[in-house]
């Protein structure tokens, strides 16, 4: 509705001049010197009339004006486009855009300079920013943060107050305001511009200030009394005495070094029979005699001679060394520098909630992995190295229900419960025939799991091929929430942390709650008193484990939507999930929680300090924990008690 | 009178549940003294804070004629000062035979290097043969532990605590499990120790414990509830209360 | 000493005699003595499974006696083949180089020399340095010290860590696992030093006998593994009988007992692992000339999971039954996976066994486990005892 009006306003102002003026060719002809041969002063009447016309034809006008297709029949003094297309000459009427054929001689062109073609570009501007479409508008606006240039600033100012669409018109000041910071007229409009960005956290604001910051290391025998200065270079801190001299000769303001191939290469090109200089050749065979021979031609003037260490020294010490503004102004690289640090402050603080973000949902990923090991481990006391292939028939679940339901949305859907069913099952499964009939061999366990483990690998290599199968989100899991400029989650990793959030409240209603619960509290503590008091220690047992590893293929489901599902993605989380329940403590809903939240934590953590390198980050990672365990043996949350003392 | 071992105000929480409160207790170079209690009542807790098993939250344990404490000490440091101990539940190592058994726990040195150049002597092996006799096992020395009845495995365990030859021997329940005539034989073996050393015996048995014939200190809820001949214990109303008459209800 | 102990011990005396046998059968066999009737690369792979047998034994010591299951002793073989693979490429290397460079006009400078080795050993991971553990890269006597020293060091310094915390059992399992995870991860990387995933290759080349023909190269190799795995017997053999051998499974058998009896048990179970470990590095040494490549995979955890199940199918406990596990499957291994099998034609499906060895591997593992738990040892005494 306000924008209805603004349009009404825009158009209402526009409306006299426009009627004065009915045509651009009338316009044109009232201007006919200042269009065919148009100075630098003079082109600024005919720009303000096109301008105030609001006629639509003027930009094409002006743009073909720029471009120099403009030309006056000398017949009758109209102006038309041309178009030459070899030898014949089309020309177009400029408020119609009718066509008609004509010849070349009776025609003159219009020839703008440089200096016109630019205040006719600054005109096009406006004329866009002040466009009734607001596409248009927009793409304009779009185009002058692309290029920043000086002369956009006038044009961008002018159109703001006009600008009926708020969003746009908010765009336009910041972009003003970058621009000003960049190209403002007087050294106080700019330092004023540039303090207003210090609240902006958006890259390009960021961009803006490093440009005005933009230096250069130099190097003078002085420093120059005009120069800028960022800061000086001390040589052996802030570069090294050979650095220094290698930028004096690429200054040009001491000798090159002779290097050791260029030595080589005299000594090659100057070998004398078996000599060099008299040096025998099968001596050459150290810098040093290399170094000699050499001296020995320099003294003969046959290659120019070494620089030596003192004139090194000295030539370095002769000379200043520092970094160096491009901007001369130290008022304004000041407020760049203080503006920019201020962001920067809040760029990392910004980072931390981001990277926070980062390790949550991480930390929910391991959580989700681990926390049916956790309870099995806890109540059984064993290790099922076969919990990453659970995972992984989670997701393949998930990956065949999508092959039968096409529709994401509801294949997701189908696929959690299914997927728990399968692997609820296969838990099951496997304590009946192999866990049940190892109770008290731990490691036995562990092994024959382990067998169990590499069966299932290679099975669903066998079934669904070595190559990673996609797992599709639905579309409204496609994207990210945003923050601001830094931070940001995706809404996958939202899913997945809401999904750990409601295992945990699943969980720990089953066990604070339930009475399957309890038997499951009560065998965890002591497994010899809880049977006698008539709990069915073998039921318990079956239905943790399939309670684990029902959780387990859920898990699947949700990591595979984010990563790939291949026949190993079980055996990358297996590691981190030992050691979520390890640093965690057995036995633990919170346990494996904070286990989840340190190893996610610490992740993301070692990750950001060395950011180039993951495998080095998981390698430190595990350092760490394999510390972490001589300190805390027990873990995190250590279950107290007879049951844990051995 | 100098004292073997001196455990003074010792206290120990698990999770809140004072297992042992404030206790003290203290044994002589030679004697023979039975600790008896009613279940939970800390006995084996004690055991285990002499051991070096759990550590105490507070109090002291001193040991020897130089006053050393035990508190620092790991489990193999303490047990090679002398002090030995029998398990509750029959601990013998099952896959090995008796004299390897026996031969495990004699008094020699401890360390990796001196055992793995460990060399069969004719001493060695006599003192061997002399455990084995006193715990009537001389003709079992090759078969495997595990073999053998619950009787000749406690027996065992006790002939492994001879042999580390200790100045304190602590007995957890010896006779639990026992037919009458074993539980005689015990009561000899543990008498005959007792002449040259500390032993220390945990029994439920009131029979077994007058067959001893020795001090007696009564456990209740953590600490001494009293101590003296068997028949003094006995008589006092407060030990009928909590402990005998619940055993004899 | 060592005589009573072999006298004692008569199974050690049937192992090696037999051992000797086999090594002199097929060293007449091989191609070396012009029967030919063992291929050249059959020889390599014999002594491969030897160096494989070799190891297992320690880890049969390592598990089966001291009840540690480490499963971390194949990372301590990689290592030992890391590290004499760093002298035989680096030797090799500077071989080639120094013929390269002979047809110069001006001999080289060591500066040039060693630029042109590191550019030919680390062009592959974009770099010409280097690093500092090469430093002993190019003696022979040094990086042989590093065979057994840094397996030693590593797993005392492991050790010593976890032993003392007191972590046991399935925690103590999947530490060990954690290390040889991180150990992996870290030789993956580019700038381990190690050439990242390329690993060491042309380790098959003896440098200074590149005249010398594969053939000799081969069952020399293969008749140091069997004295290798000889002495590592008889090494072994005598540390698990005795009084060493009685605390040891003490230790498996009931910790608490052992350290009630005085003795320190954190110092038993951390010599075992670290002579263990070392013997592991050997093994390492020995295999990797052999196998001619080494790469960070091989240490993965998995690697060292299978040298259990190795363990497991043989049978614990025994040092013999170590061996049979580790000759046994990882020949079955080779001849399933090498397509040495013959598929099985279903008539709706073929079996093809390079598919379906590692199911029906992981299936037998469990059989062996529930129904077998002594392994293919066990079965041995069985049939050795029935008649008696
Ligand atoms: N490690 C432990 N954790 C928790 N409670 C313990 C622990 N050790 C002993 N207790 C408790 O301390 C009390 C004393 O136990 P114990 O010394 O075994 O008694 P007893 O006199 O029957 O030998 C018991 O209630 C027992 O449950
Ligand atoms: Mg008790």
């Amino acid at each position: 509705m306000l924008r209805l009006l603004y349009l009404a306003l825009a158009l209402w102002f526009t409306m006299p001049v426009a009627a004065a003026a009915q045509s651009l060719q009338d316009i044109l002809q009232t201007h006919q010197d200042e269009v065919l041969s148009p100075g630098r002063r003079s082109v600024g009447v005919v720009l303000d009339d096109l301008v105030a016309s609001g006629l639509p034809q003027a930009l094409p006008f002006l743009e073909s004006w720029r471009d120099r297709e403009i030309v006056q029949r000398d017949s009758d003094g109209l102006f038309f486009r041309v178009t030459e297309d070899g030898d014949t000459v089309t020309l177009q009427d400029l408020d119609t855009g009718d066509t008609l054929t004509a010849s070349e001689d009776d025609l003159t062109e219009s020839r703008p300079n440089g200096g016109v073609r630019r205040a006719i570009g600054d005109a096009l501007v406006q004329f866009q920013l002040s466009d009734p479409d607001i596409a248009k508008r927009k793409a304009a606006v779009e185009a002058i943060a692309r290029s920043m240039d000086a002369s956009q600033l006038g044009p961008l100012a002018a159109s703001i107050d006009d600008e009926p669409d708020a969003e746009l018109k908010e765009t336009k000041t910041r972009l003003v305001g970058m621009l000003g910071a960049l190209f403002a007229e007087t050294t106080d409009a700019r330092v004023s511009a540039i303090e207003a960005l210090s609240g902006d956290l958006s890259v390009d604001v960021r961009a803006v200030l490093n440009r005005i910051l933009s230096n250069s290391e130099a190097v003078a025998a002085s420093v120059p009394e005009d120069a800028n200065i960022a800061r000086m270079l001390v040589v052996g801190e802030d570069l090294t005495a050979t650095d220094a001299y290698t930028r004096l000769v690429e200054a040009e303001l001491a000798p090159a070094l002779i290097t050791k191939l260029q030595i080589r290469e005299a000594l090659v090109a100057n070998i004398d029979g078996d000599a060099v200089s008299g040096v025998p050749v099968a001596t050459l065979n150290t810098d040093a005699a290399r170094a000699l021979a050499y001296d020995l031609l320099a003294a003969d003037g046959t290659v120019p001679p070494r620089v030596d260490e003192t004139t090194q020294t000295e030539a370095v010490a002769a000379h200043r060394f520092f970094v160096q503004y491009a901007e001369t102004d130290p008022a304004i690289t000041d407020a760049a520098r203080a503006a920019l640090d201020n962001i920067e402050r809040n760029v990392a603080l910004n980072q931390s909630v981001d990277l926070g973000l980062d390790a949550l949902s991480l930390a929910s990923i391991y959580f989700l992995a681990a926390i049916g090991l956790a309870i099995t481990f806890g109540v059984m006391g064993v290790i099922n190295m076969a919990h990453g292939e659970f995972i992984m028939m989670g997701a393949y679940t998930g990956f065949v229900v999508q092959q039968f339901v096409p529709d994401y949305t509801l294949s997701i859907i189908i696929a959690l419960p299914l997927a728990f069913a399968i692997t609820f099952g296969a838990g099951v499964l496997m304590e009946r025939a192999v866990i049940r009939h190892l109770y008290h061999r731990p490691l036995e366990t562990l092994l024959a799991t382990f067998g169990i483990s590499i069966a299932l690998q290679q099975l669903a290599k066998n079934i669904f091929g070595t190559q990673a199968r996609p797992l599709t989100s639905p579309e409204w899991l496609d994207g990210a929430l945003v923050f601001n400029d830094v931070v940001a989650i995706s809404y996958i990793r939202v899913a997945i942390f809401v999904l750990a959030l409601v295992f945990l409240c699943i969980i720990l209603f089953i066990l604070k709650r339930t009475r399957l619960g309890l038997e499951v509290r009560a065998v965890t503590q002591n497994p010899g008193m809880a049977a006698s008091m008539g709990i069915n220690t073998d039921r318990i047992n079956m239905l943790t484990f399939g309670l684990g590893s029902g959780i387990a293929g859920i898990a699947g489901v949700a990591i595979g939507l984010y990563a790939q599902v291949t026949s190993e993605m079980g055996a990358s989380y297996i590691v981190q999930s030992f050691m979520t329940v390890v640093v965690g403590g057995v036995g633990n809903v919170w346990g494996t929680l904070a286990g989840a939240s340190l190893i996610g934590f610490l992740q993301k953590g070692i990750e950001w300090l060395n950011p180039s390198n993951t495998l080095a980050a998981q390698t430190y990672m595990i350092l760490f924990i394999i510390l972490f365990i001589q300190f805390r043996p027990k873990g995190i949350v250590a279950l107290k008690g007879r049951a844990a003392a051995d | 009178m100098s004292m073997l071992l001196e455990v003074s105000g010792v206290s120990v929480t698990f999770d809140g549940f004072r297992a042992i409160n404030n206790l003290s207790i203290n044994f002589a170079t030679t004697e023979l003294r039975a600790i008896i209690g009613p279940n939970g009542a800390g006995k084996t807790t004690f055991m285990d804070i002499v051991t070096g098993k759990t550590k105490p939250d507070e109090g002291q344990v001193i040991w020897g004629e130089k006053n050393i404490s035990l508190l620092g000490m790991s489990e193999s440091q303490i047990a090679r000062e002398g002090i030995g101990r029998k398990f509750q539940k029959p601990t013998v190592f099952e896959a090995q035979t008796v004299r390897q058994n026996l031969a495990m726990a004699l008094k020699t040195p401890r360390g990796p290097f001196a055992v793995l150049m460990h060399k069969k002597t004719k001493p060695n092996a006599e003192r061997i043969e002399d455990v084995a006799a006193r715990i009537g096992l001389s003709d079992s020395l090759t078969r495997v532990a595990g073999e053998l009845s619950h009787g000749q495995k406690q027996w065992l365990e006790i002939g492994m605590l001879l042999a580390q030859e200790p100045r304190l021997m602590l007995v957890d329940e010896p006779a639990a499990g026992m037919t009458p005539e074993e539980r005689e034989k015990t009561t000899d073996i543990l008498k005959e120790a007792a002449k040259t050393r500390a032993v220390v015996v945990v029994e439920h048995d009131m029979e077994f414990v007058r067959r001893l014939d020795c001090k007696v200190t009564v456990l209740h809820e953590g600490s001494v509830l009293a101590e003296g001949s068997l028949d003094h214990v006995t008589s006092n109303q407060t030990v009928i209360d909590v402990y005998l008459g619940r055993a004899h209800a | 000493m060592q005589r009573s102990f072999l006298a004692q011990n008569p199974s050690v005396l049937w192992f090696i005699a037999i051992l000797a046998v086999f090594t002199v059968v097929v060293t007449l066999m091989s191609e070396v003595t012009g029967v030919g009737l063992i291929s050249t690369s059959f020889v390599k792979t014999l002594g491969k499974t030897l160096c494989l047998c070799l190891v297992a034994i320690a880890m049969d010591v390592v598990w089966g006696y001291c009840g540690i299951l480490s499963l971390g002793h194949f990372a301590f073989f990689g290592i030992g083949g890391y590290a004499i693979g760093m002298w035989l490429m680096y030797a090799r290397t500077e071989g080639i180089v120094m013929t390269s460079l002979a047809g110069q006009p001006i001999p080289p400078t060591p500066a040039e020399i060693s630029d042109a080795i590191g550019n030919q050993i680390f062009g592959v991971v974009g770099s010409s340095e280097f690093p500092m553990i090469w430093a002993f890269a190019d003696s022979l006597a040094l990086q042989l010290l590093m065979v057994v020293l840094v397996p030693g060091l590593l797993a005392l310094v492991f050790g010593w860590l976890a032993f003392r915390s007191r972590v046991t059992g399935v925690y103590l399992s999947i530490l060990t696992q954690a290390m040889t995870l991180a150990l992996a991860l870290y030789l993956f990387q580019n700038d381990s030093g190690l050439r990242g995933n390329n690993g060491l290759s042309g380790l098959q080349n003896i440098p200074g006998y590149q005249d010398v023909s594969q053939a000799t190269v081969s069952i020399i190799f293969f008749i140091a593994s069997a004295l290798a795995l000889a002495a590592g017997y008889v090494f072994f053999a005598w540390i698990v009988s005795g009084k060493m051998g009685s605390v040891v499974k003490g230790i498996r058998d009931n910790e608490a007992r052992v350290r009630f009896l005085g003795y320190h048990v954190e110092s038993y179970k951390l010599f075992i692992f670290t002579t263990t470990a070392v013997v592991a590095g050997i093994a390492g040494a020995l295999y990797y000339p052999q196998a001619g490549i080494i790469n960070p995979g091989e240490i993965a955890p998995i690697a060292s999971i299978y040298l259990a199940v190795w363990v497991a199918i043989g049978g614990r406990g025994r040092l013999y039954g170590a061996v049979i596990g580790a000759a046994f499957v990882s020949l079955l291994s080779s001849w399933f996976t090498g397509g040495g099998a013959p598929n099985i034609d279903l008539g709706f499906y073929v079996i093809q066994w390079t598919d379906w060895w590692l199911v029906l591997l992981g299936f037998s593992f469990v059989a062996v486990t529930l129904f077998f738990p002594k392994g293919i040892g066990g079965l041995f005494d069985y049939l050795v005892r029935k008649p008696s």
